[in-house]
């Protein structure tokens, strides 16, 4: 089974990385950008059958820093 | 009895080495050196240090992957016992990703490496990582990052004022740290994580290039500490 896992950076928790996007894209002449937020996408392909609470496990030990950042699972049954 | 002391490397540790001289240079013994996929620690040590450097290539998160290589679930381990744990710069961000010292180190704010000698004032001292300095004074010690944005919400962050557990503060800002962190110390005092490199202020300025001896009175003071223990 296909899984996507979204890494986001917690609302609030400065996004260098997103600020300096935000600045290019204004430098390139694209208007009405409010802001930039860069997060990660993990794609897992795992056992078919694999519970939410295993990935949940998998997300809250490894894949995300749940001090800064918040994650949503996608595809999972 | 000899002091141990531990140093581990990472696959991608840059600053093991340095630690290790640091160590021996200060304490007159060589350091042991602990490889990361070592599962067992050498016994009846008196320091753990974690070093600098990009370990794993900083892949997912800075120090995420280290914390969850085999030698770190006995770094938690010994940690757990009380055994002294000295993160610098990487190693303070493993210490985080492990959760053995609470908050995060983000992409600084400037999103520049900074590579300085800065000022840092000196807060909590009740550690024997903190027995050679003074609260209050001003040290002058290197800084080496491109991850060194001290992150925790604002309740960590009175509890750690609270609780006398901010052991470095920038004197001036440095890389957005919240309330110019620059380390923090565990509730018993003995982890310390920081981003400054304290190996690397171990000689007169006369004799290198880097930044005094500030960094020495760290490892001079958690000896003394030893000994009077």
């Amino acid at each position: 089974m296909q899984v996507r896992v979204l890494v986001r950076l917690k609302p609030g928790v400065l996004d260098p990385q997103g600020r300096a996007v935000h600045h290019a894209l204004e430098g390139m002449g694209f208007e009405g950008v409010g802001d930039v937020r860069i997060g990660r996408l993990i794609e897992l392909d795992l056992a078919d059958g694999t519970d939410h609470d295993t990935i949940k496990a998998m997300c809250e030990k490894l894949l995300a820093n749940t001090v800064i950042e918040s994650f949503t699972i996608e595809g999972a049954d | 009895m000899a002091f141990r002391a531990a140093v581990i490397t990472f696959p991608g540790s840059n600053c093991d080495r340095d630690m290790a001289t640091a160590l021996e240079a200060v304490s007159g013994v060589p350091a042991i050196r602990v490889w990361h996929g070592d599962a067992e620690l050498p016994e009846r040590l008196d320091l753990i240090a974690l070093p600098g450097g990009f370990s794993y290539g900083d892949y997912l998160r800075s120090g995420a992957m280290a914390a969850t290589s085999p030698i770190m679930r006995a770094v938690i381990a010994a940690a757990e016992r009380g055994v002294p744990v000295l993160g610098v710069c990487n190693g303070f961000q493993v210490l985080t990703e492990a959760r053995l010292l609470p908050g995060a180190l983000l992409r600084n704010a400037g999103q520049r490496f900074v590579c300085k000698t800065v000022a840092l004032t000196v807060e909590g001292t009740a550690s024997p990582f903190m027995a050679g300095y003074t609260a209050g004074e001003t040290i002058r010690i290197p800084v080496a990052h491109h991850d060194g944005n001290y992150f925790a919400d604002a309740d960590t962050l009175d509890r750690l004022e609270g609780e006398g557990r901010v052991a470095f503060r920038y004197a001036e800002a440095c890389n957005g740290s919240a309330r110019d962190i620059a380390g923090v110390l565990s509730a018993n005092g003995r982890v310390l994580g920081m981003m400054p490199h304290p190996e690397r202020a171990i000689e007169p300025a006369a004799v290198t290039a880097l930044g005094g001896e500030d960094g020495r009175r760290l490892f001079a003071g958690f000896l003394e500490s030893l000994v009077r223990a």
